[in-house]
C-alpha cells in the first residue's frame, strides 16, 4: 500500500465531445474524419467576429435530470456525463464502496477546467443587472468554482481519498491525469477518476479569445476551420465537452479481473518561462517536458508509435511542438504517427487533456491511430509523419508508446505517456 | 385576493417540484423540505424566493430557519401574505 512506485493502468474511459456523447462514438468519428464545428445559429452571435465553434453532440439535459442540472455548470454536467461512463466502462457498478470492489477512502477524482465555470458566472451578472439582488442563484458559488467537477464528481462516485483541480488553462485535463497517475504510483490512492472538462462557447469567451488573434475566422468553412499543420492555418475553433478516464493500480486491477486499455506510464512537464500566451517558439520549452518525460519514465524515442498532438491549429503553436519532437527524438520521430484530433473536436481548451487520452489511450488498443483533416497542404516545416485520410494502423504487435501533448497559455507544458498492453 | 391554504400548499408543490424534482402529490402539509422532499439549505432559498413572488409575501432569512416543514411555510404564507 505504501509502495512508491506502482504501476499504474487504464481501465475505463469516458468522453461527451462535439463528435459524440459517448467515448466509443467519439472514437468512431475520429476514425471516420468527422467534424463537430458548425456555425453558431445562437441570436448573441449573429455579431461576432467568430461565428463557428464545435458544440456537444448530446446536450447534457437529456442525460443530467433537471432539479440536479440547474445545480450544476455546464462544464461540471459534461464532466459527470464522462466520468460516470469512464466508470461504469471500468466494470464498477455502483458507488464506491456500495460496489464491493473499490473503497472509497482508496479512490480520487482529479478534475480539471481552463475557465471554470464562467458560463454561470456570466448569466447570473445578467441576472443580477436584470432581475435584482433576490434573483441571484444560491447555487452560483459551487456551480461557478473551478473544482466543481472534481467536487461532484467526488461526491457522485463516492471518492474520498482527495479530489483535485490543477489549472494550467489547455494543459489542464492533462495536467489531471498526470496529478492522478502521481496519486496512485506513490500509493496515495488505488483507483482514480480524472479528466478534463471545459463550456465556454459564451459571447464573451468567444469574442475575448477572438481579440486576442487565438482563433480561426473561417466563418464561411466551419468544418474546414481548424486545420493543424496545414499551410493555411489561422487559428483554433472552440469546442466543448469532457473526457475522463479510470486509472487503477496495476494490482487492483489486477484483483478484480479489469480490462486494462494501457500502462500509463507517467509524464513530463515543464514551464515556458517565456510569455504569457506565445509558446517558446524554438520548441525548447515543450522540448523540457517531453526530456522530463523521459527522465522520469526511461521510455525512449524508439518505443513511440503514435503521438497526439497538441497541434490547435495556430501558426506558431503547431510548429514548435514538432521542433521539439524532432530535438528530443531526433530520427525516431519518423516512425510516430502524428495525429491533431483538434481538426475534429474543435480545442476543448481544458477539456482537452481529457479527450485525447480516451483517444490516445483507444488509439493504443485498437492499435489505430486517427486521421487529421483539413490538411490541403502540410507545412514543409511541420517535419513529421501527420496522419491524413484514413486512419493509421499502429504496428500490431508490441508494447508500443503513445504520446499525449497538451499545453496551456501561461507557458505550461504537460506529456502524458501510455504503453498498449 | 388572499390565497387559500389549499392554495398556497398547491403553489409550493409546484416550487418544489421545479426546484428538486419531487412529485407535486408528494408534497404535503407534514413533509420536511430537508429530510423528505430533498431541498437543501442552498434550494430552500430558492423556494423561499419563488413563494414571495407567487405569493406577495416577505420572507426575511431570520424566519427561514423556522420553515421545517411544508405546513410551517403554508402557516407563515397565510398570516403574512399582502
Amino acid at each position: 500500500m505504501n509502495s512508491t512506485n506502482r504501476t499504474v493502468v487504464v481501465t475505463g474511459v469516458g468522453a461527451t465531445t462535439p463528435l459524440g456523447g459517448d467515448a466509443s462514438t467519439t472514437w468512431e468519428a475520429l476514425l471516420a474524419g468527422r467534424s463537430g464545428v458548425n456555425l453558431l445559429e445562437e441570436e448573441w452571435s449573429a455579431e461576432l467576429p467568430v461565428r463557428i465553434a464545435a458544440k456537444i453532440a448530446v446536450e447534457p439535459g437529456t442525460i443530467i435530470p433537471r432539479p440536479q442540472a440547474r445545480k450544476l455548470d455546464r462544464s461540471a454536467q459534461f464532466a459527470l456525463i464522462a466520468a460516470r461512463e469512464a466508470w461504469a466502462d471500468a466494470g464498477f457498478t455502483a458507488r464506491a464502496g456500495e460496489d464491493p470492489s473499490v473503497d472509497p477512502d482508496r479512490l480520487g477524482a482529479v478534475v480539471a477546467s481552463g475557465i471554470g465555470g464562467v458560463t454561470t458566472l456570466l448569466d447570473q451578472y445578467d441576472v443580477l443587472r436584470e432581475k435584482g439582488v433576490r434573483k441571484v442563484s444560491p447555487h452560483t458559488v459551487p456551480m461557478l468554482m473551478p473544482n466543481s467537477p472534481a467536487a461532484n464528481v467526488s461526491i457522485d462516485l463516492g471518492a474520498r481519498a482527495g479530489a483535485h483541480t490543477p489549472v494550467s488553462a489547455c494543459a489542464s485535463g492533462a495536467e489531471a491525469i498526470g496529478y492522478a497517475i502521481e496519486m496512485i504510483r506513490t500509493g496515495r490512492a488505488d483507483v482514480v477518476v480524472a479528466g478534463g472538462t471545459e463550456a465556454s462557447i459564451h459571447p464573451l469567451p468567444m469574442v475575448a479569445f477572438g481579440n486576442m488573434m487565438a482563433m480561426s475566422k473561417n466563418n464561411d468553412d466551419p468544418q474546414g476551420a481548424s486545420r493543424p499543420f496545414d499551410v493555411d492555418r489561422n487559428g483554433f475553433v472552440m469546442g466543448e465537452g469532457s473526457g475522463a478516464i479510470v486509472l487503477e493500480s496495476a494490482e487492483h486491477a489486477a484483483a478484480r479481473g479489469a480490462r486494462v486499455y494501457a500502462q500509463a506510464i507517467g509524464q513530463g512537464i515543464s514551464a515556458d518561462a517565456h510569455h504569457i500566451t506565445q509558446p517558446e517558439p524554438s520548441g525548447n520549452g515543450i522540448g523540457n517536458a517531453l526530456q522530463n518525460l523521459v527522465e522520469n519514465t526511461g521510455i525512449s524515442g524508439t518505443e513511440i508509435a503514435h503521438v497526439n498532438a497538441h497541434a490547435t491549429s495556430t501558426p506558431q503553436g503547431d510548429l514548435a511542438e514538432i521542433k521539439a519532437l524532432r530535438k528530443v527524438f531526433g530520427n525516431d520521430v519518423d516512425h510516430m504517427a502524428v495525429s491533431a484530433t483538434k481538426s475534429m473536436t474543435g480545442h476543448l481548451l481544458g477539456g482537452a487533456g481529457g479527450v485525447e487520452t480516451v483517444a490516445s489511450v483507444l488509439a493504443l488498443y485498437h492499435r489505430l491511430a486517427p486521421p487529421t483533416i483539413n490538411i490541403g497542404s502540410l507545412d514543409p516545416e511541420a517535419d513529421a509523419d501527420v496522419v491524413t485520410g484514413e486512419p493509421r494502423a499502429l504496428p500490431a504487435e508490441g508494447p508500443i508508446v503513445a504520446l499525449n501533448d497538451s499545453f496551456g497559455f501561461g507557458g505550461h507544458n504537460v506529456v502524458l505517456a501510455f504503453r498498449a498492453v | 385576493m388572499a390565497a387559500t391554504q389549499e392554495e398556497i400548499l398547491e403553489g409550493l408543490a409546484e416550487i418544489v417540484n421545479e426546484i428538486a424534482g419531487i412529485p407535486t402529490e408528494d408534497v404535503l402539509l407534514d413533509k420536511s423540505f430537508t429530510d423528505d422532499l430533498d431541498v437543501d439549505s442552498l434550494s430552500m432559498v430558492e423556494v423561499v424566493v419563488a413563494a414571495e413572488e407567487r405569493f406577495d409575501v416577505k420572507i426575511p432569512d431570520d424566519d427561514v430557519k423556522n420553515l421545517k416543514t411544508v405546513g410551517d411555510a403554508v402557516d407563515y404564507i397565510l398570516k403574512h401574505q399582502g
